[in-house]
């Protein structure tokens, strides 16, 4: 929901990232304010996904330029835990399975983590239990999945809902979904997009990477950006998803060059 | 010429020093007993200590051993049942206690023998029952071979007071036997040793446990403790072994184990590694037809900890099925050495064998050799086995740092769950939950 006195809670500047020597992100903007939904589209190797690693802290890719500021902070400053810990959740398009960890104990270690680091109460493990029972409600999970290890022989649906848990209980302030339709189906779709706009309120703010419209029939998107060759280089409402799903990313790229070429006559003049 | 006596005199002097209070033993009157050792002593006399340059000894060198003296215990170390309580097992109402090799009656606990079975037994060897005098004629020394086996020769050499577990035939004993050995002195070598039989269609849980008491602990210095185990299964018989070798940092441990299965019976065993600067552990595994076994290991080491864990799992019959899974977690500037022999000897068709090592290695200077290795002579059998070394995964390290846990606490439960897929196949729960407190600690110190 768009709201006049919201607060900036991310804002991008001419970000530019590589990854093994090859520039992924090439002078990315990109602004989110709390209560909102962003949506960024756009064709495969575009650089969404490696967008949200970025914002996470993955140390495989390495930042050239731009800044990038977190509630007024500057996210590079901040290791991976800490960005979590300061309100940054990044839903894994691959979760990793941990074989020997049990869910329930990973789930209270992070939330326990987390608490401590707001000022706030840890829970032992009784309380701990009762509480993420209610959160597992909200996603259909079955408690079973507590006394399973952490995504190990989980189904990509599970993995997924196990994601949207794990934000219940964290609370971020901005939370990235990185391609968390893909492998749902219809039902799990539907459950998983309850879950996040249960989820969604007035002071954080979720940016959802993906592939397809459908995902935007149930999480109702603010914006949608389309995302070309590490650039945002469209932004729109909900009615651009409708549109990219039926005349694709080609037009949106071609209207971006032309209006680039005329930028650049003008710039010679 | 020269260099190579100088060489050998010291280690066959060593080996003499080792056998030093062989002759003050008390001559038994069993006559197979005081054969039994005089082989054996036979045997030391031969025998030279192993190098780098034998086969099953290249990777690991006993030198730190070797340039140190050890003799037997004069005498006991006084302990109070309060002293050790710490280590006793609460599922485990048979204990059977020995402090430096010398078994400590008032520190044993015999509560579920009370029945008449009488099936655990310390026996001094003096006098046997002679409900189980022929049992043990038959089973003790029988299954260690000590022919070529240095340590295993001198071992029985001293053969003088054994745990000895007889479990009658169909039955399944309640509670497990926990076979509890405190080294509490410095410069002492002791000799346990252990023989279990489980009698056909038996079921029985033994935890063989080495620990370290010293007062105070830091006051700790090098023993050495070297240890044979014996284990008969006749057919049917179930038998799940837990090993736990968690001496102290200096120690010195050398064991030798030999099972025998019968026809359709079933061994379950896992050994966790954890203490002593040089650790062997030798297991032999000779399965009869339709046997089954499964043989998984733990070896968790820091600093300069020497961890070496050799294994042959022998198929001598059809039908047989083996499991095993080793793995290593190294540290700091610690060896693991892993060797898994599976033989599936020619008319043991139909044999399922599985061996996998895996191992964990934490910090660059931390090395594992790992050699698994299949002798197969028949030619109907489905084998496999594989080794993998590696180093923490990045990604999974990174999933943990995202939700908010730091890079040390991160990596420390990552550590601990490779190691807990072992731990979690021992059948005590409460050991379990001490194993898996003292694996979180180890792998949060600092290495």
């Amino acid at each position: 929901m768009i709201h006049q006195d919201s607060k900036t809670i991310l804002e991008v500047r001419g970000l530019c990232a590589t990854i093994n020597n090859i520039e992924i992100l090439k002078g990315l903007d990109f602004t989110v304010k709390s209560g909102e939904v962003h949506a960024i589209m756009g064709p495969n190797g575009s650089g969404k996904s490696t967008f949200a690693k970025v914002l996470a802290g993955h140390a495989a890719y390495e930042v050239t330029a731009g800044t990038v500021l977190f509630e007024g902070r500057n996210l590079f400053e901040l290791a991976p835990e800490e960005r979590a810990r300061a309100g940054v959740f990044l839903a894994f398009q691959y979760p990793i399975e941990i074989p020997g960890v049990a869910n329930s104990q990973f789930l209270r270690l992070t939330y326990n983590t987390v608490q401590a680091q707001r000022g706030k109460e840890e829970l032992d493990p009784l309380e701990f239990d009762d509480f993420v029972r209610e959160k597992m409600k909200l996603l259909e999970m079955s408690p079973d999945f507590l006394d399973r290890s952490v995504n190990e022989g989980f189904s990509g649906g599970e993995k997924k809902r196990n994601e949207i848990l794990q934000m219940a209980l964290l609370e971020p302030r901005l939370a990235i979904l990185d391609e968390t339709d893909s492998g749902l189906d219809i039902d799990a779709l539907r459950i998983v997009s309850q879950g996040v706009n249960q989820l969604a309120n007035k002071d954080n703010a979720i940016v959802l990477v993906t592939h397809y419209q459908r995902l935007l029939n149930y999480i109702v998107p603010d914006f949608v950006h389309v995302m070309e060759a590490g650039r945002i280089i469209k932004t729109g409402d909900k009615a651009l998803a409708l549109e990219l799903e039926t005349r694709g990313y080609d037009w949106v790229a071609a209207e971006y060059q032309a209006a680039s070429n005329t930028r650049a006559a003008q710039g010679a003049t | 010429m020269n260099t190579v006596t100088a060489i050998r005199r010291p280690a066959a002097g060593y080996l003499e020093t080792l056998l030093a209070g062989q002759p003050q033993l008390k001559t038994s009157p069993l006559a197979w007993i005081n054969a039994l050792r005089a082989e054996a002593v036979n045997r030391v006399d031969v025998l030279k200590l192993p190098t780098l340059r034998d086969e099953e000894w290249r990777s690991t060198d006993i030198s730190r051993l070797t340039n140190l003296s050890f003799s037997p215990a004069q005498s006991a170390t006084f302990l109070e049942a309060a002293d050790i309580a710490h280590f006793f097992i609460e599922e485990a109402t048979t204990r059977l206690v020995f402090v430096d090799g010398i078994h400590a009656p008032h520190l044993s606990s015999m509560a579920s023998c009370s029945n008449g079975d009488s099936s655990v037994m310390v026996s001094s060897l003096q006098t046997v029952p002679a409900t189980h005098a022929a049992t043990i004629e038959a089973h003790l020394g029988r299954h260690a071979a000590f022919r070529d086996n240095v340590f295993a020769a001198i071992n029985t050499a001293f053969v003088h007071e054994a745990a000895v577990i007889v479990v009658p035939r169909n039955v399944a004993l309640a509670g497990p036997v926990h076979l509890l050995f405190i080294a509490t002195q410095k410069e002492v070598v002791s000799t346990p040793r252990c023989l279990v039989v489980a009698e056909t269609g038996s079921i029985v849980t033994v935890i063989e446990d080495y620990v370290v008491s010293y007062q105070p602990r830091w006051q700790e210095e090098p023993h050495f403790t070297n240890a044979v185990t014996e284990i008969a299964l006749e057919d049917n018989a179930r038998v799940n072994h837990i090993r736990i070798q968690r001496e102290g940092a200096h120690a010195f441990h050398i064991a030798n184990c030999a099972v025998s299965l019968g026809r359709s019976s079933n061994y379950q065993s896992v050994s966790i590694a954890l203490g002593a600067q040089i650790s062997r552990y030798n297991l032999d595994v000779l399965l009869a037809e339709g046997a089954e076994c499964a043989v998984d290991g733990l070896a968790l080491i820091a600093a300069n900890q020497l961890a070496d864990t050799h294994t042959c799992i022998d198929h001598a019959q059809p039908h047989g099925v083996s499991r095993q899974l080793h793995k290593c977690i190294v540290g700091g500037s610690a060896h693991a050495v892993f060797n898994g022999k599976v033989k599936v000897r020619q008319g043991a068709q139909r044999t399922d064998s599985v061996q996998s090592s895996r191992n964990l290695l934490l910090t660059s200077r931390a090395r594992v050799d790992t050699k698994p290795q299949l002798e197969i002579f028949a030619d109907d059998v489905k084998c496999a086995h594989g080794a993998t070394i590696g180093q923490l995964d990045g990604e999974e390290v990174f999933y943990l740092k995202s939700r908010g846990l730091s890079d040390s606490v991160a990596r420390n439960l990552l550590t601990y769950a490779f190691g807990a897929e072992i731990i979690e196949r021992i059948p005590v729960a409460s050991l379990r939950h001490r194993l898996e407190q003292m694996v979180i600690e180890q792998t949060s110190s600092p290495s």
